[in-house]
């Protein structure tokens, strides 16, 4: 048996190999993965059928075939959706009624309009053809003037009142502010999991001990490096699960409109700052972990970063979705630490161009080596000290 | 297989020296007992030796090149403090740091499961740590310290918490690791065991060795002591002699060693005095031993 030179990178793909496996088939990363995809498709199915709404479907006879026109012309002026359906006779017409099929059936389109329902005509119907009677009998009476219905028509359609904004109207949809949320409060929580994954794994191998035994043949950023890449690369498979199944149901659905959300940038943005706020946070909280011993003091020491954490995610959720070109929103967008939250919802909200998400991507980048080096200087330090915590300053003094 | 060598190690934790000039060696094939009180500076000699610490000033050697990160995967370390992962399964986590230190993954696993097998917990390896028993805990502890069939062991109180079956299968496998040319360094407070096992003992007070060499070695230096079994209190005993201990089980006396055959004059004082039953010379044992050179030094500093 011959023990080869363990190279630099074999060592910290072994111990990332051995996150990986620690946690993709631990039953709770299973499970929450699982649960998280189901709940976005099972929202996505929800929506579809509960939001959406189809044409209404009104049928004409051929007596009154002339009406379809000025029908469908009336409801998109009032943004209601009508599908009109040719019925060669009353009979017909009637037993599609009893079925469903028709929503209304127009009988004639003399003098006045007469209609038959199954039971009652729904709301946007009523106002449809409310305003399609009142433009007849208009014509009629325009007629009767010796006018031209169809110049006064011309004239009315043209007459709109000149509006003045005092601010910018806003140009987003509801499906641009969903995918802001959700982009946000996903990257949030994935941080915040898989951060605290890293601070955990590196006490447990302190408080348990085995670190002495990994130190031993492997040099301590190694193993920081192997524990940060292992959990990340954990993190990103759920990420992605979760990113696809998203983007996924709401193509699949279509449950947003694509032309003012890009469903795939958004997503594949999403990921890109899912990795970076994950390398910053997890250095900083691998940093921070190797200073105490105890799981129970894992959780102060690593306050600072949570703190740090909350501040982008709450001005996030509570500003970004509603005011994206907030002079704070923007500001942080860019600050590293702050901007693995924040950007990624200004991309999907449409007030972050590429250059703009770009320039705040290179202001991470840049801070990545100087984390590297002080999270590196504090595990090294801390990692083979235990007992009472130890002091920031200390160690990098040290 | 190499000769471990600890050149004048000093190392400091603040105004505490825990290691102050330390030095010994261990030959091929030769299983060395490091013995001390507890703070002497045994685990912070072995963390040192296997870099986990950093001394202050001094070197270890390796054949005589200092000891480097290639030495080092080929030493089988265990650790004062117990450490695996707790969840992780016991065969995988052997495998898992028997490639970190330089297996390939098949050799890995047919290694891990003969050690196992041999240290009776062959059983064992599909289940967590968390579940086994200390002992067993043990157990496995060695076995990650053999299953990259190291040429040399660092083993930190491998004794402690085992039952007297798991001592035994121990001390074999030293024996045997040792037999095969491995230099074996462990230490340990059962002072018989180390008596039994070792071919040379190193006592650490205070961060320096106050005694190295063979059990035998050490105690030549001591004045022989006979012990008497015969005439009551001590009268008798002729000038020169100094009289260690007087009680049911015998007088013990110190013999001037300068004079040859003076064992002989004390016998025959003794059977002028009165009839003799027992008349043997008194064999220091490794705790005497180590109780004389730690209370030794303390007169020295008192002094």
């Amino acid at each position: 048996m011959s023990n080869q030179q363990l190279g630099t990178v074999e060592a910290i793909r072994l111990v990332a190999g051995r996150e990986i496996r620690a946690k993709v088939f631990a039953k709770s990363f299973i499970w929450t993965t699982i649960a998280t995809v189901a709940a976005i498709i099972l929202g996505g199915v929800l929506y579809s059928f509960l939001g959406s709404s189809e044409p209404d479907r009104v049928g004409v006879l051929p007596a009154s075939a002339a009406l379809g026109g000025p029908v469908e012309s009336v409801s998109t002026a009032s943004g209601t959706e009508v599908e009109i359906v040719d019925v060669a006779d009353r009979e017909r017409g009637e037993q599609m009624l009893r079925d469903g099929d028709l929503d209304v059936l127009v009988l004639s389109a003399d003098e006045e309009v007469s209609l038959l329902v199954a039971d009652e005509l729904n709301s946007s119907l009523t106002s449809v053809f409310a305003a399609l009677a009142q433009q007849q009998a208009l014509s009629g009476e325009i007629e009767e003037l010796g006018g031209d219905p169809s110049r006064v028509g011309e004239v009315v359609a043209t007459a709109a009142p000149t509006v003045e904004a005092l601010e910018e109207p806003a140009e987003r949809d509801g499906g641009q502010i969903a995918a802001g949320f959700i982009a946000g409060i996903l990257i949030f929580m994935a941080l915040m999991t898989t951060g605290q994954m890293v601070a955990q794994g590196v006490v447990e191998e302190k408080s348990s001990r085995v670190v002495e035994l990994l130190l031993a043949t492997l040099r301590p950023w190694q193993l920081m490096a192997g524990k940060v890449l292992g959990i990340g690369a954990v993190g990103l498979i759920q990420v992605v699960a979760i990113v696809v199944a998203a983007a996924g149901t709401a193509l699949g659905f279509g449950l947003v409109d694509t032309s003012s959300l890009a469903v795939g940038p958004t997503a594949v943005w999403a990921l890109v700052w899912f990795v970076l706020g994950y390398a910053t946070y997890a250095l900083a909280m691998a940093g921070l972990a190797a200073l105490v011993s105890r799981q129970e003091d894992v959780g102060s020491a690593l306050t600072p970063v949570m703190m740090l954490m909350m501040v982008p995610y709450i001005i996030g959720v509570s500003v970004a979705p509603w005011d994206p070109d907030n002079v704070l929103v923007v500001v942080l967008s860019y600050i590293p630490f702050c901007s693995p939250m924040l950007m990624p919802m200004r991309i999907a909200l449409g007030s972050a161009s590429t250059l703009e998400a770009l320039l705040a991507v290179g202001l991470t980048l840049v801070l990545l080596p100087l984390l590297v080096w002080l999270a590196g200087r504090l595990y090294s330090r801390g990692v083979l000290r235990t007992g009472a915590r130890i002091k920031l300053l200390a160690a990098l003094r040290s | 297989m190499p000769r471990l060598a600890v050149d004048r190690l000093t190392k400091a934790y603040g105004d505490k020296v825990a290691l102050d000039q330390t030095s010994f060696e261990v030959a091929p094939g030769e299983i060395f007992g490091f013995v001390g009180s507890n703070g002497a500076g045994k685990t912070t000699t072995m963390r040192i030796i296997l870099g986990v610490l950093q001394p202050d000033s001094g070197s270890v050697t390796w054949d005589g090149e200092p000891v480097g990160a290639d030495h080092r995967r080929r030493i089988g370390y265990m650790p004062e403090e117990r450490g695996l992962y707790p969840k992780m399964k016991v065969g995988d986590q052997l495998a898992y740091l028997a490639r970190l230190y330089g297996l390939s993954a098949a050799d890995a696993r047919a290694s891990m499961e003969r050690w196992t097998e041999r240290l009776g917990v062959g059983e064992r390896i599909g289940d967590a740590v968390e579940v086994l028993s200390l002992g067993n805990q043990q157990r496995i502890q060695l076995a990650a310290a053999l299953t990259h069939e190291p040429e040399a062991l660092v083993l930190d109180e491998p004794f402690s918490g085992l039952d007297p079956v798991a001592v035994d299968v121990m001390s074999e496998v030293l024996r045997e690791r040792a037999g095969s040319g491995v230099p074996v360094l462990f230490s340990s407070h059962q002072l018989d065991l180390v008596e039994r096992l070792c071919d040379r003992v190193g006592i650490i007070r205070d961060g320096r060795m106050v005694a190295v060499g063979t059990v035998d070695e050490l105690a030549r230096h001591d004045t022989p002591r006979w012990v008497v079994q015969g005439p009551a209190d001590a009268t008798w005993v002729p000038a020169g002699f100094r009289v260690v201990a007087d009680d049911a089980a015998g007088t013990v006396v110190e013999v001037p060693e300068t004079e040859a055959g003076a064992e002989q004059r004390l016998l025959a004082a003794a059977l002028a005095a009165g009839p003799v039953t027992t008349f043997t010379q008194q064999r220091p044992s490794l705790t005497d031993l180590y109780r004389d050179v730690v209370t030794a030094a303390t007169e020295e500093e008192t002094a």
